[in-house]
């Protein structure tokens, strides 16, 4: 069982509470001109964007299948058991290959400092392993994010749906997208409405150069054992070659 | 004795503005961080110092490896004479690619790290160890000329042991390495443009990084033979030319293929960026390979330098195309270097140039030097007995 986040577009206000009590669990500031910022960064890993007259939530989607992760030549980003991609920021050289693979651009990174870390929402992984809530589902006056198991997440997603067709978009993102992710998404509109990528890959990201990496070892056996026959070959004739000529 | 001063001439003082500035943006990029000298963003994590320095970098080393397979295990004798300045080229390429990781990485103090912490299933990962493995091989394939330099027999004698071996590690390496850089973009398939993003890119990497790498041996022994005054290897070089038209044959009838495979040659119609900057490699490949087919532009130095020079800029747009401007509209923003990157990443170059003038001056890089080194390693051995 993996946690997860439901985020029900259709039930926020965009209060910002989830901003506010994300910036404290981070210990990061948090006032009126961090607060009118709609994207994501390094000193802000939840931001609430307003699309007309609705609101939707950006934070880690904590992959099932996490490009991130696989990408992270050092291992500094792990997919968790219980759901969470966390990130050992002692680990980190600062390649930034995370940032570049990941669909949702969600790592950010701290331009500005000389020994910079990349920052971005781990789901409260501390908070969850000693059974708390994420803090943005806390802070969450109206229950538009909840945080919960993911199985379950998604039988009440599909519930809500289910009891007001009318209300809903007929469908839940981040059940297929990249594989599946651990944030949830329900929406009125369609996601392209609300800001959501539709363009994202059905299938899980790691395997678009598992595929190639996977054949590795295979490259290295046959190579090696292709370019010391044809030099052994090669090289052999022109021993003959050389023996031949001096005889004659 | 006598104190020299080097002369002031305009190569000299182009030279020295261009260190000058590269020493200003290095204090810039040290002490202001990625920030505060470049034009990256979240959205645009790399730019210039991968795009070109590193993806142009070492596929313009790609000399290496395609000469030492010809000459030593393909055993082609005739081209010999352009295998030290092959590989010199590659050992200089890959150093000032750890260079330019070096202004890159947002944590230049852990590039140690890959070393110990392992992600075998990250092509980040792959790349690193490649990058490391093959830089020692280099090292190693570079040592013998200053062995020779020195008339230092006995090291001489057991890196010609391990020859072979280090030789077949070397191309396994590349082969690696060069595909590999390909494969860095399979994790990207809805940012980067479809003219670009193929499941075969680590085999188009491939293919073009061979045949720049003949394209860098002509345009080295080309520019070595001008300022060393040095006799161009013509007939050598031309049937190196001939082979670079089947490469780049090869290359776009895999590309083509591919592309209409994918379905994507419609978007050739469109009036975007892409297919400008798409067009443009595409004819800097398809210009030289039809040209090279030809005898009489074969023998002719000067067209024979213009089509390597080709060549080698269809190329690096090549790679800036797949590592820069390819990602933009998937990344949803713009990228253009600011001054910084630009003059570190041409200081990098031209340091590369100077480096390669002074080894291959003092060093036995080209045949001819090669010759008196030999001569002098023969007197030298009459005279230590030990040594024989």
């Amino acid at each position: 069982m993996s946690k997860a986040i439901l985020y029900d577009s259709t039930l926020c206000i965009g209060c910002k509470s989830c901003e506010s009590g994300c910036a404290e669990r981070w210990g990061l500031p948090y006032n009126d001109k961090i607060a009118a910022e709609e994207t994501i960064s390094a000193h802000k890993l939840t931001a609430v964007e307003t699309h007309g007259e609705r609101y939707s939530r950006r934070l880690c989607m904590n992959c099932q299948q996490p490009a991130c992760a696989s990408v992270c030549p050092v291992g500094a980003l792990q997919k968790t058991a219980l759901g969470p991609v966390v990130y050992d920021g002692d680990k980190c050289m600062g390649c930034r290959y995370c940032m570049q693979a990941c669909p949702f651009q969600v790592p950010t990174y701290e331009w500005d400092k000389r020994l910079p870390k990349m920052r971005k929402c781990d789901m409260c992984y501390q908070r969850q392993s000693q059974g708390k809530q994420t803090a943005c589902a806390e802070a969450c006056p109206v229950g538009a994010t909840v945080c919960g198991e993911r199985d379950e997440l998604l039988g009440e997603a599909r519930k809500r749906i289910a009891e007001k067709p009318g209300g809903y978009y007929n469908k839940v993102y981040g059940v297929k997208e990249v594989g599946g992710t651990s944030v949830l998404y329900l929406s009125a509109v369609p996601f392209e409405q609300i800001g959501l990528r539709i363009n994202v890959p059905m299938e899980p990201l790691p395997e678009t150069t598992w595929r190639v990496l996977e054949l590795v070892p295979d490259v290295v056996s046959t190579g090696t054992v292709l370019l010391g026959g044809i030099w052994w070959i090669t090289n052999r004739r022109a021993e003959v070659a050389k023996k031949e000529g001096r005889r004659g | 004795m006598k104190l020299e001063f080097p002369k002031i001439t305009v190569w000299r003082a182009i030279f020295a503005a261009i260190m000058l500035t590269g020493l200003y943006a290095t204090y810039l990029r040290v002490m202001y961080g990625l920030g505060g000298s470049t034009n990256l963003s979240d959205k645009f994590p790399w730019g210039l110092w991968i795009g070109f320095d590193v993806m142009c970098g070492v596929g313009l080393a790609a000399g290496g490896f395609t000469l030492v397979a010809m000459v030593h295990i393909f055993n082609i004798e005739a081209y010999k004479p352009v295998l030290r300045p092959a590989i010199l080229t590659a050992f200089l390429g890959y150093c000032l690619v750890v260079v330019g990781l070096l202004y890159d990485l947002g944590r230049p103090d852990r590039l140690w790290h890959p070393l110990v912490m392992w992600n075998p299933r990250s092509v980040m990962f792959e790349v690193a160890w490649c990058v490391m493995l093959y830089s020692t091989v280099l090292f190693l394939e570079f040592l013998p000329m200053v062995f020779e330099k020195f008339g230092w027999h006995r090291p001489l004698k057991w890196i010609h042991k391990i020859s072979v071996p280090l030789m077949i590690l070397g191309v396994l390496l590349s082969t690696l390495h060069q595909s590999s850089l390909g494969t860095l973009f399979l994790i990207v398939p809805e940012k980067l443009y479809a003219l670009w993003y193929t499941p075969i890119l680590p085999l188009l990497f491939w293919v073009s990084a061979i045949a720049v790498g003949l394209a860098m041996t002509i345009f080295e022994s080309w520019h070595s033979s001008r300022a060393f005054g040095r006799a161009l290897e013509l007939p050598l070089l031309a049937s190196m030319g001939r082979v670079l038209a089947v490469v780049l044959s090869v290359y776009l009838w895999i590309r083509f293929l591919d592309m209409s495979h994918r379905h994507v040659l419609g978007l050739l119609w469109l009036n975007r960026t892409e297919t400008w900057l798409f067009a443009l490699e595409i004819a800097l490949t398809a210009i030289p390979a039809v040209l090279l087919f030809q005898a009489k532009v074969r023998v002719r130095p000067g067209a024979l330098y213009a089509c390597a020079v080709m060549v080698v800029f269809g190329f690096i747009t090549n790679r800036l195309n797949v590592g820069i401007t390819g990602l933009e509209a998937g990344s949803g923003t713009h990228y253009f270097p600011r001054w910084t990157e630009v003059a570190v990443t041409l200081s990098i170059v031209a340091a590369g140039f100077a480096i390669f003038h002074f080894v291959a001056q003092n060093f036995p890089v080209f045949e001819a030097a090669r010759h008196e080194a030999a001569v002098a390693g023969q007197e030298a051995r009459e005279e230590d007995p030990v040594a024989v």
